[in-house]
């Protein structure tokens, strides 16, 4: 074709043509872009289940949807068919036969507490643990659809209602998940697998159980009161994240594919970078060397240099430790460039939306281009003196986008950068 | 088409497995094992998990591939065996300390659920029994009796995080999800990759612990366990009604450009030439007969002549047994196939199932020796034929079917 579009490498570029968003702030882009731009935050008290004892009593958990989903998996299903709907409505695709395969971060799906405990109720007496669970799963037969508690499920149940081809990918790369989702399609469509690509990252996993084992891990900020000033990335006094539900999805396509169809063009999926660390399961390397270097492979895949990035859409997830070592590696990468960059998170208004974190942040990372708006980081009110960055602290702001990193890290040292620019 | 494919720089060659199930450990000794004189039989696990057979791991000696003894207490069984496997075929493909080239390795791992800690669930299930308000009470019980350590052993990408901390690989790492398929799609996109130079060096792989009551639990729920002779093979059991034997496994593979392996001088056991994966519902035969259809389409140009060596990965589960039996009609229709359903000397072992076959069809196809029978059912054709290329298949006892087609290295 003569008028294929290639980058620098050769390789076809990448458009994205739909955006579809859901996490505490609301469904949909415009009421999250609303509130996110008016500096809202979506974290309060848990009510979904007792938190009596705990030290940590609030989250971003989305509990405004129709009906009352049972399970992280239903839940996490109901998000990403929201966000989803919405990313095919705006590229001008057909529900149940979208061109292209699906690549789709989900959180741990596993039988749960609920069902645990009916079980147990319905098993043998004279039987302790799992024997008396597997007793009273033998015992009866269970309303519950097995594809609740198998991992391909999310995915499967996605895949029929937008008609995606071929098998769906289901993964997981923790808090670098959705990240990782875009990337699986990028490629995907690079080496010509395929035209386009839907990408989703959703989690709808908080419950006791989770909450407890981020707390073990003293990942968790313990600032219950006020719920939405307990976020606060970059500040002196950060003590931890907030866990949070959402959804994000993006339609990919070859931007062949997008102009031959007529499609409206949000932006330019530019660069994908990727580094694993070896260092610790929960600890970046002190010197930030894998961070970094997911860095500077996601502007070597761009082709851009240090001084073309105009935003950084930061992991900033408000741990001491994940913000130190941020800063430390922007610092190292963009010398001098950094203080003429805004880099803010998100997470200090949605919190930590988890699996779903790295396709939530790339849709508001393209917003931020499309509508000339940077989100702010709310509740900084006590600067880091050790992080002098541009935070966009507390008030969005006006200015004109035209390239954004978003990063990703997470637990177990799996580390992923997007770029992208305006089309 | 008879003639072999042209060789290309971009063939992704496998240099490196590092196999353990409970046969034993390596892939040539389990080649040798299965492919010898004497007919192997499941090493089945019987009383421990009664009513449900199981197949234990070998004994393996953990310190010889995980030597910290803190990593080792930082996983459970699965993600020891996954790593332990993992190292294996490091050292297998000779970069196990190599740091340049582990700092560009790709790493896929087909992981499940991580797994849940037995005796914390039994404490807080003992709580909650005498609670007015079971539900309602789970945080004291929880927050008494999970151990932060244990977190990280149940989050499924740690198994591909563990394989980073202990073996240093760390060009890039993705954890797939989602049963069977995971194994077959982990394969295919590590194929895709290096075919379109999208990477030269990945460790691809997964592993299973059968000896999991949490998954024994989610398995009952779906009654797919099977509970009767446990020595039956996959199609007796599905004839009978159909049933799943979980099986101890571990298998990760080097797989690598031909140019890459031959700038280092690696020695390749064979080639994955591609990996095929589809997925639907099984209630629609129409549907079910495009997919096999297509995925039968995977082995044009790769047969070569006389029999086809056909690794079957099958399960037991009766569903899956339907659609594998459809499946080796269709590709009977046109050759020979000798059929050879490992799941019934290992057992199933889910993640693991797809990349335990490839490296089963690797062996056989470095050592020129296909395997015999290991089912009374397995067509008993071709039994020692030097093997010019294997299918191998996974489909998922729920959802997903898939297909790798391995062949001679050269």
């Amino acid at each position: 074709m003569a008028s294929s579009h290639r980058d620098k490498l050769g390789r076809p570029v990448i458009a994205v043509t739909g955006l579809g968003v859901v996490t505490s702030l609301g469904i949909g882009k415009d009421d999250n872009w609303r509130a996110l731009t008016a500096g809202q935050s979506g974290i309060h008290a848990i009510t979904r289940f007792a938190t009596e004892g705990l030290g940590t009593r609030i989250a971003g958990t989305v509990d405004f949807l129709n009906g009352k989903p049972e399970t992280a998996a239903d839940l996490s299903y109901d998000m990403a068919e929201l966000a989803a709907g919405e990313a095919i409505g705006e590229a001008g695709l057909t529900r149940g036969r979208f061109p292209g395969p699906l690549f789709m971060a989900v959180p741990p799906v596993e039988i749960e507490w609920p069902q645990r405990l009916a079980l147990d109720a319905a098993g043998a007496q004279d039987k302790a643990g799992y024997g008396r669970l597997i007793s009273g799963a033998r015992a009866q037969n269970w309303p519950w659809p097995y594809d609740r508690f198998v991992f391909a499920g999310v995915a499967e149940r996605t895949a029929e209602t937008f008609g995606t081809q071929g098998a769906p990918i289901s993964l997981s790369t923790a808090c670098a998940s959705g990240a990782t989702a875009v990337q699986l399609g990028v490629e995907a469509i690079r080496r010509g697998d395929c035209e386009a690509a839907l990408c989703i990252g959703t989690d709808g996993s908080i419950n006791t159980e989770s909450l407890i084992r981020f707390s073990l891990l003293s990942a968790l900020s313990t600032k219950n009161d006020p719920p939405q000033e307990a976020a606060k990335p970059f500040s002196k006094n950060r003590d931890g994240f907030v866990m949070a539900e959402g959804a994000g999805a993006l339609v990919l396509e070859s931007l062949d594919h997008a102009l031959a169809r007529g499609a409206q063009v949000l932006a330019i999926l530019a660069g994908i970078g990727e580094r694993a660390d070896d260092f610790h399961r929960t600890r970046s390397k002190p010197d930030g060397s894998a961070i970094i270097r997911a860095i500077c492979n996601v502007l070597a895949d761009a082709g851009l240099a240090t001084d073309a990035i105009d935003y950084v859409n930061a992991h900033g997830t408000s741990t001491p430790e994940n913000d130190k070592m941020e800063h430390l590696a922007l610092d190292h990468v963009f010398g001098g460039a950094l203080a003429k960059m805004a880099v803010s998170s998100n997470k200090s208004m949605i919190g930590h939306t988890l699996t779903a974190a790295g396709a939530v942040e790339a849709v508001f990372s393209i917003m931020t281009i499309c509508r000339g708006r940077i989100p702010p980081t709310i509740n900084y009110t006590e600067p880091d003196p050790e992080i002098v960055m541009d935070v966009v602290p507390n008030t969005a702001r006006d200015a004109d986008v035209t390239s954004v990193m978003s990063n990703s890290f997470g637990f177990g040292g799996q580390n992923v950068c997007l770029i992208m620019t305006a089309p | 088409m008879t003639g072999a494919p042209v060789s290309s720089d971009r063939d992704a060659l496998i240099t490196g497995i590092g196999l353990i199930s409970g046969l034993g450990e390596g892939a040539r000794a389990t080649h040798a094992l299965l492919a010898g004189p004497e007919p192997v039989r499941p090493p089945v696990e019987e009383k421990t998990f009664a009513p449900y057979p199981v197949i234990a791991m070998t004994e393996i000696d953990l310190s010889t591939q995980i030597p910290r003894r803190g990593d080792q207490r930082q996983m459970g069984p699965w993600q020891r065996f996954g790593v332990y496997a993992a190292g294996l075929a490091l050292d297998d493909a000779g970069i196990k300390d190599d740091e340049e080239l582990l700092g560009r390795t790709n790493l896929i791992v087909a992981a499940g659920g991580g797994e849940r800690d037995p005796e914390a669930d039994d404490l807080v299930l003992d709580a909650a029994r005498s609670s007015d308000d079971p539900a309602g009470s789970l945080a004291e019980p929880l927050l008494t009796n999970l151990r932060p350590t244990l977190f990280l052993s149940q989050l499924s990408n740690l198994l591909a995080g563990n394989i980073s901390i202990v073996h240093h690989v760390t060009g890039s790492s993705r954890t797939f999800m989602g049963e069977e398929l995971s194994g077959a799609m982990a394969l295919e996109v590590a194929v895709r990759r290096i075919q379109s130079g999208q990477g030269d060096v990945f460790l691809v792989g997964g592993a299973y612990n059968a000896e999991r009551e949490d998954m024994l639990l989610f398995y009952e729920l779906g009654r797919h366990l099977w509970q009767g002779d446990p020595a039956a093979g996959v199609w007796q059991r599905a004839e009978m009604g159909g049933g799943i034997v979980c099986g101890s496994m571990g298998a990760f593979l080097v797989i690598e450009s031909r140019a890459h392996a031959a700038a280092r001088g690696a020695r390749a056991y064979a080639r994955l030439a591609r990996v095929a994966s589809d997925t639907g519902r099984r209630d629609d035969e129409a549907a079910i007969s495009a997919r096999l259809e297509r995925l039968a389409a995977a082995l044009e140009g790769e047969t070569g002549q006389g029999p086809l060596g056909y690794l079957c990965g099958a399960s037991g589960a009766r569903q899956a047994s339907d659609m594998e039996r459809d499946f080796i009609d269709r590709l009977a229709r046109n050759r020979e196939v000798a059929v050879r359903t490992f799941g019934s000397v290992l057992g199933h072992g889910l993640e693991a199932q797809m990349p335990v076959g490839v490296a089963l069809a690797a062996a056989a196809l470095d050592q020129n020796r296909y395997y015999p029978p290991f089912d009374p059912s397995d067509p008993a054709a071709a039994g020692d034929m030097p093997a010019h290329c294997i299918a191998v298949t996974s489909f998922g006892h729920w959802r997903g079917e898939a297909i790798a087609v391995v062949a001679k290295a050269d």
